[in-house]
């Protein structure tokens, strides 16, 4: 089999220092040696950076910093059976002004629907800087054929979604068929045009930290533009050591090649207390660089009412509770 | 130095106990932590001679202790008027296997004879008694229903206002504490309650009581330290919806009540407090919101 990675935006910039992962994915065979030729993950080390980096003590002008930085890199979501047109607009209501009392508070970065919502999205959110992504690919699964996902994402992008959020095949991963998993995000990369392809690896399900290094890789290699923990249905979702190699990733991936990709974690992080601590992480682990919604996102649905209780907190001097903030 | 025991019997001298002695913690959603702050402070009888360290509680800790009575709050406000009577009941049985320890407790904090502390004791175990009589009772002295100028059956029904902060009287260690903290309960709220600042020891045992009571963990929660420092911070938690500030001097009211007033609490700031008449139902219908209802006749 052989892998078009011309096609790929990994391969339009890479330069001399990034021929060895040109050639990676050339065929099955190389991106298998490449892969398993990353170095293995010291999983207790791991672990115990992770920790380490949480225990950092966040406050006053550097919390309000954090707080504010949080909000600009929240894709707020929604992926409900239960989903209405309603339900979606209220809730691109509350991405573009989180506080209603608050015009202080910044807009989120994108709001996250399912593909059918994508127009009411679009629509509700015209001139407000608020991307609108979608999940594609079958997801949550990723259990469909190639050309079913690919019908998925072009109506996602016709109805004018900015990024899409792709599930990998995580059996073929898991199997060892690398190059299946390579093909279809090279794929869907194309079938995206112009619109930002976050690849959620389903760390949850990847069940070892090697595992979560080489999908990482494997999606930097196939041209995604993030890659993501989770879906959101899958317990455990992003958890502190999963970023932790996951943001090594992508600054091992600019440092050999120079493009900056994104991270982006889903699924579990409900408060500000953890969000804060994934802050400390990114400028540790990854670099300042990556302190961007650009580049850095939380896919939250939640998280989004705490940060804004605990900003009330800061300018009010009195602690907050749940009755001052939209449900959802 | 443990001795030998000789042959099938131990020596004459008795070998020396290191004794076990209890720490005093907070109780915070069903839980006995200590302060998150680490700060603990001393504990002393009238004569000023050493009882023991109880936990200082922060801010953080009462923040805590609100998240869990918010939490709290659905279940227990949600469980049947019958099933809330009976819990406290059985608080009352499970301070009566406790009776000793009460008293003695008593004795050592307040001073006074070991009479005058099994009274208040009996008095303490009597008063959940009384709630839970009223448990499944008061609805039908607050409540019932309204004449109205209209083809409509109109009825007004007592419902809990969530969370309730207290700050428990300063001088009865036990009646007071339970005399404060019952009538909450009885409507359905859930608590968060600042024990007295100098005698907080009887308190933090009946919390002991109150957790194998089949009383759900964070329905009471219990922070002991100072009320200086952790009232302000009950008053202004914009979570807390009621807040009973018995144990709070009348000159220190003041302030406290305009925090509480920003977010529109209900303020309970009693002029006295008579521990030895009958409660009444005052304190029950001091926590409680009025929910009217107009149903339709005729259809």
């Amino acid at each position: 089999m052989s892998i078009a990675l011309s096609q790929t935006s990994a391969s339009g910039a890479v330069g001399t220092a990034a021929a060895g992962l040109a050639d990676a994915g050339r065929d099955d065979a190389s991106l298998r040696r490449f892969l398993h030729g990353l170095p293995g993950v010291d999983q207790v080390g791991a672990e115990a950076r992770a920790a380490a980096l949480a225990t950092r003590s966040i406050k006053t002008t550097a919390k309000a910093w954090a707080i504010d930085t949080a909000i600009r890199m929240v894709d707020l979501t929604t992926l409900e059976g239960s989903d209405t047109a309603g339900k979606v607009r209220s809730l691109c209501g509350k991405a573009a002004r989180p506080d209603p009392w608050d015009a202080s508070v910044p807009a989120v970065a994108a709001v996250c629907v399912y593909p059918d919502l994508v127009a009411t999205a679009v629509q509700v959110l015209r001139g407000t800087g608020v991307q609108v992504a979608s999940v594609a690919t079958a997801f949550p699964s990723g259990r469909a054929a190639l050309a079913t996902k690919l019908v998925d994402v072009a109506e996602a992008v016709a109805a004018g979604a900015s990024e899409i959020d792709m599930v990998i095949d995580r059996g073929a991963f898991l199997s060892g068929q690398y190059a299946k998993v390579f093909d279809e995000i090279v794929a869907v990369k194309q079938a995206c045009g112009s619109a930002h392809l976050k690849v959620i690896l389903e760390t949850g399900e990847l069940v070892t930290l090697d595992s979560v290094r080489r999908a990482s890789w494997l999606a930097l290699l196939a041209g995604g533009d993030f890659i993501k923990t989770s879906t959101g249905k899958v317990s455990p979702a992003a958890t502190p050591p999963v970023a932790l190699v996951m943001l090594q990733a992508v600054r091992d991936f600019a440092a050999r090649t120079g493009e900056v990709r994104g991270v982006k974690l889903a699924g579990g992080i409900r408060t500000t207390k953890e969000a804060v601590r994934y802050l400390v992480m990114v400028n540790e682990v990854a670099g300042q660089r990556w302190l961007d919604p650009a580049t850095f996102r939380f896919g939250a649905s939640s998280l989004l009412n705490d940060l804004l209780q605990q900003r009330h907190k800061l300018t009010t001097g009195a602690y907050d509770g749940p009755d001052y903030v939209s449900i959802d | 130095m443990p001795s030998k025991p000789a042959g099938r019997t131990r020596t004459a001298q008795p070998a020396e106990r290191v004794a076990v002695r209890k720490t005093y913690k907070l109780y915070i959603g069903g839980a006995f932590p200590r302060s998150e702050s680490g700060r603990s402070y001393p504990v002393t009888d009238p004569a000023g001679t050493l009882l023991a360290h109880a936990a200082q509680a922060s801010r953080k800790d009462l923040r805590d202790a609100v998240t869990a009575a918010r939490k709290a709050f659905a279940g227990w406000s949600r469980a049947t008027a019958y099933n809330r009577g009976q819990v406290l009941y059985r608080i009352a049985e499970m301070m009566e296997g406790r009776r000793e320890q009460f008293i003695a407790e008593i004795v050592a904090a307040e001073g006074g004879g070991a009479d005058a502390a099994a009274a208040q004791v009996d008095a303490a175990v009597d008063r959940w008694v009384w709630y839970a009589g009223w448990s499944d009772k008061y609805a039908q002295v607050v409540g019932g229903a309204n004449p109205v100028a209209g083809p409509y059956f109109n009825f007004s029904l007592p419902e809990p206002s969530g969370v309730v902060g207290i700050v428990a009287p300063q001088e009865s260690s036990l009646l007071g504490f339970v005399s404060v903290v019952a009538p909450a309960l009885t409507t359905g709220n859930t608590v968060v309650v600042v024990a007295s600042s100098q005698r907080p020891l009887p308190a933090v045992s009946l919390t002991e009581a109150l957790a194998t009571s089949d009383l759900p963990g964070g329905v009471l929660n219990l922070l002991t330290g100072s009320v200086d420092e952790l009232a302000p911070w009950l008053a202004s938690h914009r979570d807390v919806n009621c807040l009973d500030l018995t144990g709070v001097p009348a000159a220190d009211r003041v302030p406290l009540a305009q925090a509480a007033a920003d977010t529109v609490k209900r303020v309970l700031a009693p002029a006295t407090l008579d521990l030895a008449a009958e409660p009444g139902t005052s304190r029950l219908a001091a926590f409680v919101e009025t929910k009217t209802v107009w149903h339709p006749l005729g259809v």
